[in-house]
């Protein structure tokens, strides 16, 4: 198994006509034939889009539409930002059961509206400001590039697109491969946190091993790390390797992402890699080191 | 964005919170013509700049005995010579790092009494995803010298998005702040406001340090900070037309109009990164490796071609930078695509450092020899650490 998005995953997007939309959507079709079965544009439904090898996707007024007529049950958000937090409403009022928003630059207070909704809902929300998600051979949902993935035996979640990349690439290149890499985002506020997916990955079969990469800011690390912990004493437990970014960023200022910030001395890199240490999570000392560590662990 | 305090105070009063009367100045000129708008019966004066601490700054080109960034003055001769004595010169804060920032703008305001200093602020919690207050009877001093001194007394009270600030809500805080009598009333009023202010507007943080009880028994914001989330500007021209870009650093404007993440740093090695956690980790390689960054810069996922040629620019510009380190990871952009883009922007940009390139991804044996056979100065290295060693000992003249 793998976790989120399968080979039978029906995918919707929102924000298909658009430019990223576009893209993202043909390179999605390439890769494994990922089901992408409609688009959602409200003025265009009943219009068809054709991707440059000639493949159909019907687009529809609305997502509720769209689910009854394709069964779909995953949304991917290409909005613009200032109607993400509409688009990413209105999947969550559809009752689509994951929802992943790509789009970087919501509004933190759309995203507190968003986050009261998803709360009382049954949706699972992955960003935003995410690539989103990739189970190799299977299935893409979002912007991660699949050549250089191949079908194995990690779990890989992150907060940083490149890191991911990197995560991927360099297991790869170990002859580990990936189970399934899931981008949660840069954003203070989000849908998915470490200790969620942590768990799909704990209780993943064909998952062997964890990646976790954080960076500064919030306190997720420490709470994935706290999680870990906790499931170790119910014999719950895997080799998990970490790595954290940020670690001489300036106090209080934003790095890129909007949720990359040390501010009063809270979320710096220092407390997040003792939280990590501390739960038996393996730190890389380099990005460019996570894979050797992995491989180091588990062949010794 | 932040904006100043006389500023954050206007806009807070257009949602009735009670500020003092004050006048902004750029000039002893204009002080002098419109002092006699304040009420008195003393003054104080403050300077503008978008950084706390001005209290106890000090100013660069004045002896160490002058006075702070804010000063008390009892008559309108003593305001016009404060403001001759301030204007044009450099402050020097806790925050505004030892370069300081000078001051072109001083708020004149009605002094009150004070019978009691309180704290509140409102941010975003990232923990309880909800905007949440922030109160103490410790008012006037840093909520981190609170936190660390008084902890017990910090009382936090987050808002359910979907009922706002309710009456019990109101009444818990002005309980926090054991407010009573006419402040308390006044509290009652005012605390909902501020909740809608913050939302209204886009807040990313509102401060209000210190909250005073004046000796007639009523509130008032005596000093307020407010940041605004940069994310929602787009629908609020109002507070765009608050931003003092003079406040700002000249590069970071530059690199924002290219939709670049660039924030500038005190060492001599420029940075260019595709992500912002790549950019980061990247920064504390470096620092690993005994060195320091010039700047951060993301120059987004998609490493574009106008963005590495306005990339090379803004880094190139930075004085201090002795060399170059490009950190790319190509993901569904191919290496040899990249490779000819940064070889471009290096003819157009005319860079005369030294560059180290480290590239990973798709095609990237292709984007190796298109850099080779470019026969620029362009060190080529396999992977991060090693290109980070490179970039080090040419700038180390090794």
């Amino acid at each position: 198994m793998s976790i989120l998005a399968h080979k039978n995953t029906r995918i919707l997007v929102q924000g298909l006509t658009g430019k990223a939309g576009t893209f993202h959507t043909e390179q999605a079709l390439a890769y494994y034939d990922t089901q992408v079965v409609g688009g959602v544009h409200p003025e265009k439904g009943g219009d068809s889009w054709i991707s440059s090898d000639g493949r159909i996707v019907p687009v529809f007024a609305s997502i509720a539409e769209a689910k009854q007529e394709t069964g779909a049950d995953a949304s991917v958000i290409y909005v613009p930002p200032s109607g993400a937090a509409e688009a990413i409403i209105e999947a969550i009022r559809a009752e689509m059961s994951l929802i992943v928003c790509i789009t970087e630059g919501i509004p933190v207070l759309d995203m507190v509206r968003v986050k009261a909704l998803l709360e009382k809902s049954h949706s699972r929300l992955i960003g935003p400001n995410c690539p989103g998600i990739l189970t190799p051979g299977e299935c893409k949902i979002g912007i991660m590039p699949g050549s250089i993935f191949r079908n194995g035996s990690v779990g890989i979640v992150s907060r940083s697109g490149t890191l991911t990349y990197e995560a991927v690439f360099q297991t790869t290149h170990e002859g580990f491969g990936q189970t399934t890499a899931v981008g949660i985002g840069g954003d203070p506020i989000k849908g998915t946190e470490f200790t969620d997916i942590l768990e799909l990955f704990l209780a993943d079969e064909e998952t062997d091993s964890i990646i976790m990469i954080g960076e500064i800011g919030g306190c997720s690390e420490e709470d994935g790390a706290q999680f870990l912990i906790d499931e170790a004493k119910r014999g719950k437990k895997k080799p998990v390797v970490g790595f954290v970014a940020g670690y001489t960023a300036p106090l209080g200022r934003t790095m890129g992402h909007a949720g990359a910030i040390v501010s009063d001395g809270k979320g710096n890199a220092v407390d997040k890699m003792a939280a990590m240490e501390a739960a038996g999570i393996h730190l890389s000392p380099s990005p460019a080191k996570i894979g050797k560590t992995l491989a180091h662990i588990l062949r010794g | 964005m932040d904006v100043h305090e006389y500023q954050a105070k206007r806009l807070l009063n257009e949602y009735g919170a009670p500020i003092a009367d004050g006048i902004a100045v750029y000039s002893v000129k204009q002080a002098e013509e419109l002092l006699q708008k304040l009420h008195g019966p003393f003054y104080v004066v403050k300077s503008q700049i978008h950084a706390g601490g001005r209290g106890k700054g000090k100013f660069k080109e004045l002896n160490s005995n002058a006075g702070g960034g804010v000063r008390l003055a009892y008559s309108v001769d003593e305001v016009v010579a404060h403001v001759k004595e301030m204007l044009g010169c450099t402050l020097v804060t806790k925050q505004t790092g030892c370069s300081g920032k000078k001051v072109s703008l001083i708020y004149i305001e009605s002094g009150a009494k004070i019978q009691r200093e309180l704290y509140l602020s409102l941010i975003v919690d990232r923990s309880s995803c909800r905007v949440t207050f922030i109160v103490s009877t410790e008012g006037g001093m840093d909520i981190e010298v609170i936190a660390e001194k008084r902890p017990d007394k910090i009382i936090t009270l987050s808002v359910d998005p979907d009922k706002g600030v309710t009456p019990v809500d109101t009444r818990s805080l002005v309980d926090a702040l054991a407010l009573d009598g006419l402040a308390r009333e006044d509290g009652l009023m005012l605390f909902p406001r501020l909740y809608n202010a913050f939302l209204e507007k886009d807040m990313s943080l509102l401060e209000i340090n210190p909250l005073i009880v004046m000796d007639n028994g009523h509130l008032r914001v005596l000093d307020a900070k407010i940041s605004f989330d940069d994310n929602a500007l787009f629908r609020h021209p109002d507070i765009v037309a608050l931003r003092d870009i003079s406040e700002e650093n000249a590069k970071e404007i530059e690199a924002s109009k290219h939709g670049l993440a660039y924030v500038a740093l005190d060492g001599n090695i420029g940075c260019m990164v595709n992500g912002a956690g790549l950019a980061m980790a990247t920064m504390d390689i470096i620092q690993l490796y005994g060195a320091e960054p010039a700047n951060f810069l993301d120059v987004g996922g998609g490493a574009s071609q106008d963005q590495v040629n306005a990339a090379f620019k803004i880094i190139v510009e930075d004085p201090n930078v002795k060399g170059i380190l490009i950190n790319i990871f190509g993901g569904i952009m191919r290496c040899d695509v990249i490779a000819e883009g940064v070889i471009s922007a290096i003819r157009e940009v005319g860079v005369k450092v030294p560059i180290v390139i480290r590239l990973e991804g798709t095609n990237l044996e292709k984007g190796k020899k298109i850099l080779e056979d470019s026969h620029l100065n362009i060190i080529s290295a396999d992977d991060l650490d090693s290109a980070v060693e490179k970039i080090v000992a040419s700038i180390n003249g090794v």
